[in-house]
């Protein structure tokens, strides 16, 4: 997802430093990064646009930590584990000026847990950006127990700036939009293991009764299924409440290596 | 030269269209069977096949409506860069 929150930050005009661990990964973003652009250009052109070259120039990428000590800003996107993004904060903490505000991407990890990682507790909190980021335009900012006033409105001056608004939410696991959705796809996977309804079935009762522009498990397929398990496992473990116990089919599908639209085979078939 | 260009576009086309018989000014995003994604899969295809980039002006949905406006930027392009 730093490919996406790279790209609006730079389309905004700000200096973008992104980080990853390997070269190989920093070359394969700035591709991304620079094809999206240039996706966008083609579905919506205006006059006096900035070129794809200039915007994408806004961005310098490193595997180096050292340059972070210019950061104002540091928007943390490494995968959902608690030991990398710990890692990562305390070592962002050690680098980054005493007023640089931390915020983690994550649709799952404590922020108040987070904080915990680093000297600055009232300048970390979460932002859970939705795909594709340069997209959407609401974020959910997730405030821990310690993050401040202040801090809050930085962040929110930051998403402005990006054309994006955001809704402020207490740190519990799950937030509002995780809590409620992967209950929810959980629960329709339990209705296609239970012969309630096919796949087809439950999504087209979502989209034509409720109004949904994609049915559970699309959506699903969409996130991966190895994501909504894991991410059902960590309600689970964090709540230690049996409503969000993983579906068996779920598991047995994730095992089967059903993985969704990015190996090809979920609820449906992609090519 | 034009024909084996249109011959290279409709064989990567026919990997999304199957069954469907393409006119050459038949307008392909109204067919409605593609999304706005792949109009970038078709200029990452342009580029790679005939190894040029599409500026920042070419980017432009009308340059990759129809084979015959696929086949046009591809001429213009590289008589182009043979020229020059």
């Amino acid at each position: 997802m730093g490919i996406g929150v790279g790209h609006s930050l730079a389309q905004a005009s700000h200096r973008v430093l992104l980080l990853d661990i390997s070269h190989a990964i920093l070359q394969h973003a700035k591709d991304e990064i620079t094809n999206n652009i240039r996706l966008q250009r083609m579905l919506n052109r205006t006059p006096g646009q900035e070129s794809v070259a200039d915007i994408v120039e806004r961005i310098t990428f490193t595997t180096d930590y050292a340059p972070f000590a210019d950061a104002d800003f540091v928007i943390e996107n490494a995968t959902e584990n608690w030991k990398i993004k710990k890692g990562i904060h305390a070592k962002l903490d050690a680098v980054c000026p005493e007023h640089a505000v931390f915020a983690a991407n994550t649709s799952a990890i404590s922020i108040t847990r987070i904080a915990s990682a680093t000297k600055r507790p009232d300048r970390i909190l979460g932002m859970h950006f939705m795909n594709p980021v340069p997209m959407k335009p609401m974020v959910e900012v997730i405030r821990g127990y310690h993050t401040s006033e202040a801090t809050l409105n930085t962040a929110k001056e930051l998403l402005a700036s990006m054309d994006k608004q955001c809704v402020v939410v207490n740190d519990m696991p799950g937030f509002v939009s995780n809590r409620v959705l992967m209950l929810t796809v959980n629960e329709a996977i339990y209705l296609v293991q239970d012969q309630v309804a096919t796949a087809e079935e439950v999504d087209t009762i979502f989209k034509s009764c409720l109004g949904h522009k994609m049915g559970p498990l699309e959506t699903a397929d969409l996130i991966g299924l190895d994501t909504i398990l894991y991410s059902v496992e960590v309600l689970y473990e964090s709540f230690n409440d049996s409503k969000y116990r993983p579906c068996p089919l779920l598991k047995k599908m994730v095992d089967a290596g059903l993985h969704g639209r990015k190996n090809g085979q979920g609820f449906y078939t992609y090519k | 030269m034009a024909a084996e260009i249109k011959t290279s576009v409709r064989a990567f086309l026919a990997r999304f269209f199957q069954n469907v018989d393409l006119a050459d000014d038949q307008d392909i995003f109204a067919l409605g069977f593609v999304n706005s994604l792949f109009a970038m899969q078709m200029v990452l295809f342009v580029e790679k096949e005939f190894g040029f980039t599409v500026e920042d002006d070419d980017l432009n949905m009308d340059n990759f409506r129809s084979i015959n406006a696929i086949a046009g930027l591809i001429e213009r392009k590289t008589t182009a860069e043979t020229a020059a």
